[in-house]
């Protein structure tokens, strides 16, 4: 399968939609693309398993290398394993639903699906990159398009959060950038060649010295999109300013990004930075687990909530790749996509809430349930999902994080590992007052009574979401074998340095 | 003279005649009507580009005096095709002025020293190509007759001009002293390091950091562009400031390359220096002339980062941002200069709500700034990770580390116009304007050239094939 269709896709719709001449047009031929691409995904999928049942034991399936500037021995190279396969589901899941929910967005809608489509192009790119180049030009490309989205489209201190969520952001893809770039004059030995392609420099030695240098700028860069502490500021102001389908996409998949990030560029070709700033790392995403969950129960934003909450959830991301053990590892994978669907669903769920009462506060929602059967039951599910309850994807993850986690020994390691399980107390917390507070009870504000419930289409985007995670919650063994070989092949190359 | 000849000179010959073939229609002193000659100077500076495109040789002529190459040709043709979207881009202001002839008369003068210049092979003639261009430059810059701050930079910039001159003059005869000869050949076998040799190199540096506006000599810039008329500031940003990086990359890669252990410092600190203090001061401009202004000071310093690689893919990276630059700084300067043609409003609030009434030129001017802050896919992004990856390969990663911050910093004042155009809104919104067909090409090319020019690999390594190196 040729993988660029699925960041031609995007760019080939969005190109259609500027031709498009009404809401109608815009809208459907948005759906129609998104459609597509996640027929594709699901085709790539199959193809998967198809070349892995026939005996394929390579490490990337799907190969395609193009010469993009020779002279610095820059490629244009893309290939998919499982791990990549499963975020490219995410993303395409969590695109198509956020283009549902965005049905009558307004004004400026060309604009908006514009802008959704070349955001998706983006990540679909950084997924797929095996050449470092690749992946860093598809990882700044969604930077600009989140800060107009933000700004145009969003509510509150639009700008402020517009300017904040783009300059953190930035600061990232620099750091990064440092660290790219002293991997790379590093690579090829004594008069080799220099190289930014993925799997090659895996096969080199890097010198201890210079992971020891240069592993904190990549970690901390692409930390700094998953919300590390103590970069973390700019995920509450930023999803809680941008619209709907902004704030599924930044908490579902660019947050995802950097945690990909890390695990694929920075643990994957600095293991033995890896191992020694381990613990830091470890500290770092407790108190992000910790912290995040306390903020989170003091916000009386739905938004706020989920976005400090998304703070928390993601510090387990970062506790799995940081515990550096095959089922941490894979659970972080896991937490990724679990957290994506589920945080997807959630903003979603509050996007619809918002739309029709024009408030996301909880003390004057209430008795939602009674208005909104099939939004609130959207709101539960997320929000069941997001404390972890078994069946829901949100269990899966977490549990194989902690397991994980278990398996390193230290005081250290366990002490870490408590503190995060006991994290999820306070999730159960807040989540069960915001549901008690704004879906159950009584109707308090009586102006909402005559609201409707969700529309086909947001009705769509809920199932298709609740459909992700319930099918990893129910059946999670489809989603671990299809990362078994992946993370396998991280734990490999990282457990020599172990 | 040789076939030979008038062929290696044949860039130099083509933009001699036009500048003659207006002067005559000056002296004829028959009334033309104003968009009849800008049409037809603008055919002019396309033929003049287009011939410029043949392939070509390498030669030396007048004994050392001239050089040319391909990398030459091609940085005479990038010069070319700046000069002729500047000229595209002008044509709604020069449409009501009365010296049109002259005007470009002057312009093409100056791109006929700049030509001199970056083909020199002499010290000679490279102060005498630097000449050639300065004084038309001076004319140029206050050719908004009516207005007072123009013949206030034009004042300004004719000063620190001969000052400038003035030091890379003493600069060349104290080089002169130190190794008895003018020829760049010759001097560079002839330099030990030692101490006053270095010491006529610091004036000849500084009269270089001069043109090139790199700080602490950059307090000419903000003033002389904000107050020379638009068309007028993107020339000199842009063409100016190119061809003076060509030779200077030029004089420390091959004439200077024996002080290279010391300029290297020099270069990086002077680097930092401009880069930060360009970002710094360009932070809290509100006029959007004055923005560009210390942005393209910034710009130099990201420049001179490329430049500090001392390899060929140093400088590659720098030509190759130069083109890039031309296109991102060209469309930023053209939409201004549009604007402020048509309704002499040049501040970053008169831009709040410009996207609800004008969304072309909305998207030109987003598309630049993206490209000048090196946000992908624009062809900055491409620019400015050479560059750096260029300067990184000396390992010094603490001055890369700077940069990269750099960038960051530079994104917050392009997102301010970012966010005054398409966030905003004003009480008084400016008008739907239409654009003529010559600007609307200008802006076509400049897009065009931002999104190819980094998506299609083949031009970088064009570059990197005729670029000599250290």
């Amino acid at each position: 399968m040729n993988l660029s269709l699925l960041v031609l896709v995007p760019l080939i719709t969005a190109v259609a939609v500027v031709f498009c001449k009404g809401l109608n047009g815009i809208r459907w031929v948005s759906l129609v693309g998104a459609t597509v691409q996640l027929l594709l995904s699901f085709g790539l999928l199959a193809l998967y398993w198809k070349e892995r049942a026939a005996g394929n034991g390579a490490a990337f399936l799907f190969e395609y290398r193009h010469a993009w500037f020779p002279s610095w021995n820059i490629w244009y190279h893309v290939g998919v394993d499982g791990i990549s396969i499963a975020m490219i589901l995410l993303t395409a899941f969590v695109m198509e639903a956020a283009i549902l929910v965005s049905w009558a967005i307004k004004p400026m809608s060309k604009e908006f699906f514009i802008l959704l489509h070349f955001l998706s192009a983006g990540a679909y790119g950084f997924f797929l990159s095996l050449d470092l180049f690749t992946l860093f030009f598809f990882l700044e490309v969604s930077v600009v398009p989140k800060f107009l989205l933000i700004g145009v489209w969003g509510s509150g201190r639009k700008e402020y959060s517009a300017m904040k969520l783009a300059l953190m952001l930035m600061g990232g893809s620099a750091l990064v950038f440092v660290g790219l770039l002293g991997l790379y004059y590093n690579t090829g030995g004594a008069g080799g060649t220099h190289s930014f392609d993925l799997m090659s420099i895996a096969q080199m030695h890097i010198p201890v010295e210079v992971q020891r240098q240069f592993f904190p700028f990549l970690f901390v860069g692409f930390g700094i999109f998953t919300a590390l502490f103590p970069f973390h500021t700019w995920v509450p102001d930023g999803h809680s300013s941008a619209p709907t389908a902004a704030s599924m996409f930044l908490a579902g998949i660019s947050m995802k990004l950097g945690g990909y990030g890390c695990l694929r560029v920075a643990v994957f070709l600095m293991p033995e930075g890896a191992r020694e700033y381990s613990p830091i790392i470890i500290l770092l995403a407790t108190i992000a687990i910790v912290y995040g969950a306390f903020a989170t129960m003091m916000q009386k934003d739905l938004k706020y909530i989920n976005a400090y909450s998304s703070v928390s959830h993601c510090g387990f991301i970062l506790l799995g790749i940081g515990m550096l053990t095959r089922t941490a590892i894979a659970g972080a994978v896991m937490q990724m996509i679990s957290h994506g669907l589920m945080t997807a669903l959630f903003f979603a769920a509050i996007g619809m809430i918002y739309d029709r009462t024009h408030t996301r506060l909880v003390q004057q929602l209430g008795g939602l349930l009674k208005i909104m059967p099939f939004i609130s039951t959207v709101f539960v599910v997320a929000g069941l999902c997001s404390l972890g309850l078994p069946g829901l994807s949100g269990f899966v993850a977490e549990i194989t994080v902690f397991m994980g986690s278990w398996e390193r020994a230290g005081e250290m390691y366990r002490l870490a590992t408590i503190l995060a399980c006991a994290s999820i107390v306070i999730t159960a917390v807040y989540i069960l007052r915001a549901t008690g507070q704004a879906i159950m009870g009584p109707v308090k504000d009586t102006s909402f009574n005559g609201l409707a419930d969700a529309t086909w289409n947001e009705k769509l985007a809920g199932i298709l979401l609740g459909i992700g995670i319930i099918a990893i919650g129910v059946a999670p063994f489809w989603l671990s074998e299809l990362l078994g070989p992946g993370v396998s092949a991280i734990m490999d190359h990282t457990g020599k340095a172990l | 003279m040789g076939v030979d000849i008038i062929f290696s000179l044949r860039q130099e010959l083509i933009v001699a005649a036009i500048i003659f073939l207006l002067l005559f229609m000056k002296i004829r002193s028959a009334v033309y009507g104003t968009e009849g000659v800008l049409h037809f100077i603008n055919l002019l500076l396309l033929v003049n580009l287009v011939l410029g495109l043949f392939a070509s040789g390498d030669a030396t002529l007048f004994s050392g005096m001239f050089h040319t190459s391909r990398l030459i040709v091609l940085e005479k043709n990038m010069l070319n095709l700046a000069t002729l979207i500047v000229s595209l881009q002008a044509y709604s202001w020069l449409k009501d002025h009365r010296q049109v002839l002259e005007f470009y008369m002057l312009l093409l003068a100056t791109l006929l020293g700049f030509f001199f210049m970056i083909s020199a092979g002499n010290l000679l003639m490279f102060y005498l190509g630097l000449e050639l261009s300065t004084i038309p430059l001076t004319a140029l810059s206050s050719f908004d007759l009516e207005k007072r701050r123009s013949s206030e930079a034009a004042m300004k910039f004719i000063l620190s001009s001969a000052f400038s001159s003035a030091l890379l003059l003493f600069g060349i005869s104290l080089l002169y002293g130190a190794t008895g000869t003018l020829d760049f050949a010759t001097i560079a076998g002839r330099l030990d390091g030692s101490a006053f040799q270095f010491f006529a190199f610091i004036f000849i540096l500084s009269g270089f950091a001069f043109k090139i506006s790199a700080v602490p000599f950059h307090l000419w810039t903000a003033d002389v562009y904000e107050g020379s008329p638009v068309s007028v500031t993107a020339y000199l940003s842009v063409v100016s400031k190119g061809a003076v990086f060509f030779i200077f990359i030029l004089a420390l890669y091959t004439v200077f390359k024996p002080l290279a252990g010391s300029w290297y410092k020099i270069i990086v600190l002077l680097s930092v220096l401009t880069m930060v203090t360009g970002n710094l001061f360009a932070l809290r401009q509100d006029g959007l002339k004055r923005l560009l202004a210390f942005s393209s000071i910034a710009q130099s310093g990201f420049i001179l980062a490329g430049i500090t690689g001392s390899s060929r893919g140093g400088e590659a990276s720098v030509i190759y941002f130069i083109l890039v630059y031309i296109f991102s700084n060209l469309g930023a300067f053209g939409v201004v200069s549009f604007i402020s043609a048509q309704t002499g409003r040049e501040s970053i609030n008169d831009y709040k709500g410009l996207y609800a009434t004008n969304p072309l030129l909305s998207w030109v001017m987003a598309i630049s700034l993206f490209s000048l802050a090196g946000i992908p896919p624009t062809a900055g992004f491409f620019g400015k990770f050479f560059l750096l990856m260029a300067g990184a390969g000396k390992g010094n990663f603490v001055f890369i580390g700077i940069a990269a911050l750099n960038m960051v910093v530079s994104l917050y004042y392009y997102l301010r116009v970012i966010k005054a155009i398409f966030m905003d809104s004003q009480p008084e919104p400016m008008g739907r304007l239409k654009i003529p067909l010559l600007p609307k090409i200008a802006f076509l090319v400049c897009v065009a050239g931002i999104v190819m020019t980094g998506l299609v690999g083949g031009i970088y390594d064009y570059i990197y094939s005729l670029s000599i190196g250290f």
